[in-house]
């Protein structure tokens, strides 16, 4: 279904983009792309016309939804927000020229970049940046970022150009935080923004959009960035949700770009004139999560039996044909400043049966519910890990569910899961979201007391070398003893007609470029 | 004539009393569906509050027989409200998408109805030909295979040649020339996919009557072979070729999600179905009236064409 929520968690982390060459099907080789065209100095002119697998009937302007990756795209090619993720996954201004924070990390004080206006020309002020992060706190807001926003205690101008905000406790990393793409700058009436308003202050217009179909857009004559950003003249964002007729759509020429090109028949698709592929992996990861509560998974020892039971590097090669990396059981990926290199957890049918033993267990029986809506290929996945965890006598007896209301019915429902994440763009964010005791989406209910502390510890940390410890003893903790088995980190496939030339390097955050191939690409 | 008007009559009554038991089994059904739009909304990012927040504002927090309500009067005043999801009115959500279902399910009857009419009748005059043969193994095939088949091969010889377009991608405002052309192979494709059921249809309703004593007459009498089955068998063969006609058009307006899919045409079958996956629920319910009705009014139109062409039933003495 392509109403995944999956999509709708915010955030993801990008700190390295990895793009593969026509040939190269590494797991992390960090190979530039073969041809060219990535390193030609971009062009001002054209049409875009980019194919999204995403994008339904149901979405609309509100940035408190923006459930799927069109909607989000589309956000990010009208919007401007006030900090952004560049393409190595650092940290870069945009309508918040340069930001300091108090020593506690717990107030921070933005200036806003002169001179950029909302399309309608009013000037962006610190009372829209207050509106438009107002507009998702409080009571009332249903907003998917609520949780981001939740930490802010006050918000204030300190003229027109300042903004002050105060959180609750110390968070080194809140500038990252205010880049998630629900929180674009809006222009504001009266204290409030009009949520369902297609004006922003990002590189392109609407000219029309009808939901679920396609979106029009002009370029922003009086964008900031230009003329580094914002080559193309127009662009139309396409929806074609069944994945052959996105291909066909890019070899016939219909479009230019599309995402989403199916692992299984990527090689068929290279083979088609014209048309180049282009991958990248950043922090989107797919898991099995198990309810810790619950025997047998209660037990550290069933988890870790059940850790090494899968081959991690069979299900990259089968599921993911390649395009992805491989997991560790922990969701911090390579590209984060604070990821800890440990050692891989490899596939070991000997060390799981020994755990099993410390268990007292001989053999172990439990059932694992998927469906292609936790990830593509995740049934295939969980008959390939049954498969491979019947050499340690484990039985995974897999369940195969519906997709629709996986997320509802499912998904921290059922004891043992399959589950997929689009990551954070920091540790932090990621371990707050998903492995602290008691929060929302802790899907594994994993409560553990030394991890907690050191969650909270680390977060107001501005030592880097405190913090970099902190966050390698958290790894090992949620390799060792937490609930989730993480085989592999999966690309982002995208294919591109040769007309389209792209930066040397491309933002894995997200698909696209980090959402923003349309302001960052041309024709080359 | 009057018998005639009242028959109109009261199966228009009974149209009514049927779409009013559809809403209730529409309405039902969809109580039934696991998870509530505010879940499906708000998806992976539910939390219990944001929930309780987007039930109270949608009104959720409802019984279901005073929903019930609130919608049957709602649509008996023409207004079908606004979608959950995104806020937009529902009559000008799905105007949109039903002209364009219309729009292909009239291009593709424009095209399958006369072809599968004249092929009918031309494997009923040369029956057992090569022709026949060739002509019922050609549509039986093309009815057999999953219409998603049958666009991928139109696709595959039509569309990567260049000479039609791969998606019916039609930017607003397209003259209707550049519309028929950009659509012409979602057409293509459901017409190979009714042709069939109206052509064999056709065909054997005539074989049938070819046997019956007053062609045998009439081919005494020295007629043609044309004649005597244009103008002798066809008339009385029209009424189970008018309702096989109609039962394909509603499906061309009802049931062509798969194809709306692959040719990326912006129709209803597609707007229910995301419908359905953000149970969006008074889309649904308005798409799914909208399909009743569309049932109810062709059969009800066949039913009427259908006693129009028997003289008997017409003039009763």
């Amino acid at each position: 279904m392509n109403g995944n929520p999956a999509d709708g968690r915010f955030g993801a982390v990008s700190r390295r983009s990895l793009l593969r060459g026509a040939t190269a099907l590494g797991t992390a080789a960090l190979l530039p792309l073969g041809s060219g065209r990535a390193a030609a100095q971009p062009k001002q002119g054209g049409t875009l016309r980019l194919a999204m697998a995403h994008g339904s009937s149901t979405d609309s302007y509100d940035p408190a939804m923006l459930e799927n990756a069109f909607a989000q795209l589309f956000a990010t090619a009208r919007n401007g927000y006030m900090t952004e993720i560049a393409a190595d996954g650092s940290l870069t201004g945009d309508i918040a020229e340069s930001w300091e924070a108090s020593p506690d990390a717990r107030v921070w004080t933005f200036k806003l970049r002169a001179g950029v206006t909302f399309h309608s020309g009013k000037p962006v002020t610190a009372e829209d940046v207050i509106a438009s992060l107002d507009y998702h706190r409080g009571e009332e807001s249903t907003s998917a970022a609520k949780p981001i926003v939740a930490p802010i205690v006050e918000i204030a101008a300190d003229g027109p150009g300042t903004v002050v905000v105060t959180l609750e406790s110390g968070n080194a990393d809140f500038p990252f935080v205010i880049s998630d793409y629900h929180l674009p700058i809006l222009p504001a009436t009266d204290g409030r923004i009009d949520p369902l308003s297609p004006d922003g202050c990002g590189g392109y217009v609407v000219e029309s959009y009808e939901p679920g179909v396609r979106a029009s857009m002009t370029r922003n004559p009086n964008y900031w960035k230009l003329p580094d950003r914002a080559h193309f003249d127009a662009v139309e964002l396409l929806t074609i949700i069944d994945a052959a007729a996105r291909q066909n759509a890019l070899i016939t020429g219909e479009v230019d770009v599309i995402d989403q090109v199916d692992v299984n028949t990527v090689h068929l698709l290279q083979r088609a004139p014209g048309v180049q592929i282009l991958s990248t992996t950043g922090t989107q990861h797919f898991t099995f999560a198990m309810d810790t509560r619950a025997a047998p998974f209660s037990d550290n020892n069933v988890r870790l039996a059940l850790k090494y039971a899968i081959d991690r590097q069979e299900l990259l090669d089968k599921v993911l044909n390649g395009y992805g990396a491989l997991g560790n059981d922990q969701p911090v990926g390579p590209s984060d400043r604070f990821f800890a290199d440990l050692p891989q957890r490899v596939y070991d049918p000997d060390k799981a049966k020994f755990h099993l033993k410390e268990a007292g267990l001989d053999t172990l029986q439990v059932p694992l519910s998927a469906a292609d809506a936790a990830f593509p290929g995740a049934v295939d996945a969980a008959v390939l890990y049954s498969e491979q965890a019947a050499a340690a006598g484990i039985t995974i007896d897999v369940i195969r569910e519906p997709n629709d209301g996986y997320w509802s019915n499912v998904w921290m429902v059922k004891p043992f899961v399959a589950v997929y994440w689009s990551g954070r763009p920091t540790a932090d964010w990621m371990f707050s979201t998903a492995y602290a005791a008691g929060v929302a989406w802790n899907d594994t209910f994993w409560d553990n007391e030394r991890f907690n502390q050191l969650l909270n510890e680390a977060r107001s940390e501005l030592d880097e070398t405190k913090r970099a410890e902190m966050y390698r003893e958290m790894q090992l903790l949620v390799r060792d003893d937490g609930g989730v088995v993480i085989p592999m980190f999966a690309s982002y496939v995208m294919g591109l007609s040769d007309a389209i030339g792209h930066p040397e390097q491309v933002g894995a955050n997200w698909t696209l470029d980090g959402f923003r191939a349309v302001e960052r690409w041309w024709f080359a | 004539m009057s018998d005639i008007w009242w028959m109109i009559l009261r199966r228009l009554a009974l149209g009514v009393l049927t779409l009013f038991v559809v809403t209730l089994l529409i309405f039902g059904a969809i109580q039934l569906l696991p998870g509530d739009p505010a879940q499906a909304i708000l998806g992976q990012a539910a939390t219990p509050e944001t929930l309780a927040a987007l039930r109270t504002e949608l009104g959720l927090d409802l019984p279901a027989w005073q929903r019930y309500l609130n919608w049957i009067s709602g649509v008996l005043h023409g207004d079908f409200g606004v979608s959950l999801a995104n806020k937009r009115p529902i009559s000008e959500l799905i105007a949109g998408r039903l002209a364009n279902t219309l729009f292909l399910a009239l291009y593709a009857a424009v095209i399958a109805v006369p072809l599968s009419l004249v092929l009918g009748v031309l494997a009923a005059l040369w029956r057992g030909s090569w022709f026949d043969r060739a002509i019922n193994v050609l549509t039986l095939s093309s009815i057999s295979f999953p219409e998603f088949f049958v666009a991928y091969i139109l696709i595959f010889w039509l569309a990567q040649s260049g000479l039609f377009p791969s998606i019916s991608n039609i930017p607003p405002g397209a003259p209707l020339a550049e519309k028929l052309y950009r659509t012409f192979l979602p057409a293509l494709t459901l017409t190979l996919v009714v042709t069939a059921h109206m052509m064999r249809m056709t065909r054997a309703a005539i074989i049938n009557l070819l046997a019956s004593p007053y062609i045998e007459m009439a081919r005494l009498k020295g007629m043609g072979p044309t004649r005597v089955i244009v103008h002798h068998a066809l008339p009385n063969a029209l009424a189970p070729i008018i309702n096989v006609v109609a039962l394909n058009l509603a499906y061309l307006i009802t049931g062509v999600v798969v194809v709306e899919v692959v040719f990326v045409y912006p129709g209803l079958g597609q707007l229910m179905v995301d419908s359905v996956a953000k149970r969006d629920i008074p889309v649904v319910q308005a798409a799914a009236l909208i399909f009743a009705a569309a049932y109810i009014l062709l059969n009800l139109a066949a039913d009427v064409l259908s006693t129009l062409s028997n003289p008997r039933l017409v003039n009763k003495r």
